[in-house]
């Protein structure tokens, strides 16, 4: 994986000195709350309800054991044993003390980690697919890109005091594993017909009160040109993205009031300025960054098939979470192990510290070192041979994260809503808890398929409910919290944005209407193998809110 | 009703101001019954704001129960008590009325 060299970790060392005695300053009283509050947000620092909390980014969500231990440090020294993954693959600790961040931070630069850029209206963590570098359908690993992006990007001049936040997302398969169209812009790393290998370009893509798909303006673009074609984007956004409201001041809304066709060619002009200018990628740097993320030496273990065979006999619960949670490898001998964050009755996305240090631990001895956060919230050893696959399983038993549930109804992206978020109008973890207690029948959830459910406590959508097969949206009314109900979104290749299916419903009635929704699903799906989205999109929203609301007089 | 509420800035601890000072519960915090005794606590909240003691001061309504106040709206009495999904920790984890510093 990728290193610091000299420049980096002088660059990380500069910023926490930087921020630390800005810290200093506002606990001695030296600059306001309003002159802090920026400062505090560039380095990762919210105030949520209960406390401070802390966001550090995961690069492209990739981690190894030493980084995640010492997030089991963090967790245990300075929080309170635990910390919650997100859907930006990074992590947050919901307790710091605002005094105890220095000595946060200077852990984190001890181990190439930093929370700088992890909120403002800059350019985000850029994300990608979780499965990168091992996926047996990926043409290239797209993480040297989000590298190349994640250093042009960091504390750009240009580009930090944007119209409003900017995420890049980066994926190398034909399947979309990263949600590249819910993003600002969306890259899709393929061959040309050539051999060579560039982008797919989507721009205008997000969430929150105004979901929108995100548009490909570019079907290739060279790789080289990567950096001047985003430079090129996000100068027309900045020029033209509205200041005036922040609710309007996405790009996904540049986009839509100006139209795909002109704002692609106010960016292909840009572009023109910019292309054969000092933002062309030199070959030889792509190919040192490239280095940097070189597959380890997987050395053949063909013992692995007659092994899994043997422990498959011998093991149900094993053999259940082979078919669930372990994905297929470009190295047959090899497999991508999912540890699931999302046991049932758990609160999806948290990891304690003594199970940080274990997965670390795990991850040394049986994954070369490897690790990724999943933008649905669970953790990836992406290189384990398939021989070590049942120490890998046993090993998870023991702490807790063997639950087989991964692409299953339980295995839930939730934000942390009204628990701890200050933006959020209602709860959506035990919303979470309660579906999964529900469906907590494993053989019921493999009848039911593939399903995503995602769950925000607030309009923002940080729990991505506008792209879950079924999403659930909480909000406040007359005082109480209401859950209102979206069916058909996705994320991946074909992403769409669901729609509402009709009145929401109390926090007593929601895992009711989800299980009705379910029900209906496996009562009119063709065969088992179409999937809630598939069946959904063939039959659309009318037997379901038959289902839902038949016998009612009105509408509420 | 209301009390004064905001979060300490040293920790970030939620916090209500009661009887001279900044308790971590809610329940014996100063209750203003009227406009002037909100009045009386604004400025007290923008003073201590400006004092660099706390952050995010805000007036929230709450009800009397059994003597102690109690907020009205869920996100104020999650804040009052730690996140429902863990009663291990937060305040609810230590019932024990403490006197902030």
């Amino acid at each position: 994986m990728y290193r610091y060299d000299e420049f980096d970790q002088d660059f990380v060392k500069a910023r926490v000195a930087e921020f630390s005695d800005q810290v200093q300053r506002r606990l001695a009283g030296e600059i306001t709350e309003d002159q802090f509050r920026p400062l505090r947000l560039m380095n990762g620092v919210y105030l949520q309800l209960h406390a401070y909390m802390l966001r550090i980014a995961v690069p492209y969500g990739t981690l190894n054991s030493r980084q995640l231990r010492m997030l089991g440090h963090i967790a245990r020294k300075y929080d309170k044993g635990y910390g919650h993954f997100t859907t930006r693959q990074n992590i947050q600790f919901n307790w710091p003390a605002l005094s105890d961040i220095p000595a946060i931070l200077a852990d984190l630069a001890s181990v190439e980690m930093h929370a700088i850029q992890t909120s403002g209206n800059c350019i985000r963590n850029v994300t990608a697919d979780h499965f990168a570098g091992a996926a047996a359908d990926e043409v290239a690993d797209p993480r040297p890109y989000a590298e190349i992006l994640r250093q042009w990007s960091s504390v750009h001049p240009e580009f930090s005091y944007l119209p409003r936040k900017f995420k890049i997302a980066v994926t190398g398969a034909e399947r979309d594993r990263a949600a590249i169209q819910t993003h600002d812009i969306g890259l899709h790393l393929k061959k040309n017909a050539a051999g060579e290998l560039g982008f797919a370009v989507y721009v205008g893509g997000g969430q929150g009160r105004t979901p929108m798909v995100a548009k490909k303006i570019r079907d290739f673009l060279p790789e080289a040109d990567l950096l001047s074609y985003c430079t090129a984007i996000l100068r027309v956004y900045n020029l033209y993205g509205r200041r005036d409201n922040k609710f309007k001041a996405r790009i996904k809304i540049l986009v839509h009031e100006t139209g795909v066709e002109e704002i692609t060619r106010q960016v292909e002009a840009e572009w023109q300025e910019l292309k054969d200018a000092e933002l062309k990628l030199p070959e030889a740097d792509i190919q040192a960054i490239n280095a940097y993320f070189a597959p380890p030496a997987l050395r053949d273990r063909p013992e692995g098939d007659a092994a899994v065979k043997q422990a498959r006999l011998d093991s149900k619960s094993f053999s259940e979470w082979l078919d669930q949670n372990v994905e297929t490898h470009r190295h047959p001998d090899y497999a991508a192990v999912t540890i699931s964050l999302k046991g049932i009755g758990e609160v999806p996305g948290d990891a304690s510290d003594s199970q940080m240090e274990a997965v670390a631990d795990i991850a040394e001895k049986y994954a070369f070192d490897e690790l990724r956060v999943s933008h649905e919230q669970n953790l990836i050893l992406p290189h384990v041979a398939r021989a070590d696959l049942k120490t890998v399983y046993d090993a998870l038993v023991e702490i807790g994260l063997a639950t087989a549930n991964s692409n299953l109804i339980s295995d839930i992206i939730s934000c942390p809503g009204l628990d701890y978020c200050a933006l959020a109008t209602a709860r959506s973890i035990p919303v979470a808890q309660e579906i999964s207690r529900r469906f907590a029948s494993l053989e019921r959830q493999r009848e039911i398929g593939e399903l995503k459910l995602k769950i925000s406590g607030c309009i923002n959508a940080c729990g991505h409910h506008h792209v879950g097969h079924i999403g659930i949206l909480g909000v406040e009314k007359k005082g109480t919290e209401l859950y209102q109900v979206t069916l058909g979104g996705s994320a991946d290749e074909n992403t769409s944005v669901g729609e509402i299916i009709g009145r929401g419903f109390s926090s007593e009635e929601i895992t009711d209407a989800i299980e009705q929704i379910v029900d209906t699903y496996l009562g009119l799906r063709l065969n088992p193998d179409e999937r809630f989205i598939d069946a959904y999109r063939r039959v659309g929203p009318a037997p379901f809110k038959e289902a839902l609301y038949a016998g009612e007089t009105k509408a509420a | 009703m209301k009390v004064l509420t905001a979060n300490r800035l040293s920790d970030g601890i939620a916090v209500w101001y009661a009887d001279g000072g900044w308790a971590e519960t809610v329940g014996h915090a100063d209750i203003a019954h009227d406009k002037a005794a909100e009045d009386r606590l604004e400025a007290i909240g923008a003073a201590a704001g400006a004092n660099n003691e706390v952050v995010d001061v805000n007036l929230i309504d709450v009800t009397v129960v059994d003597g102690l106040a109690e907020p009205v709206r869920l996100r104020e009495k999650i804040r009052a008590a730690g996140p429902t999904i863990r009663t291990d920790i937060g305040k609810q984890a230590n019932p024990q009325p403490a006197r902030a510093a």
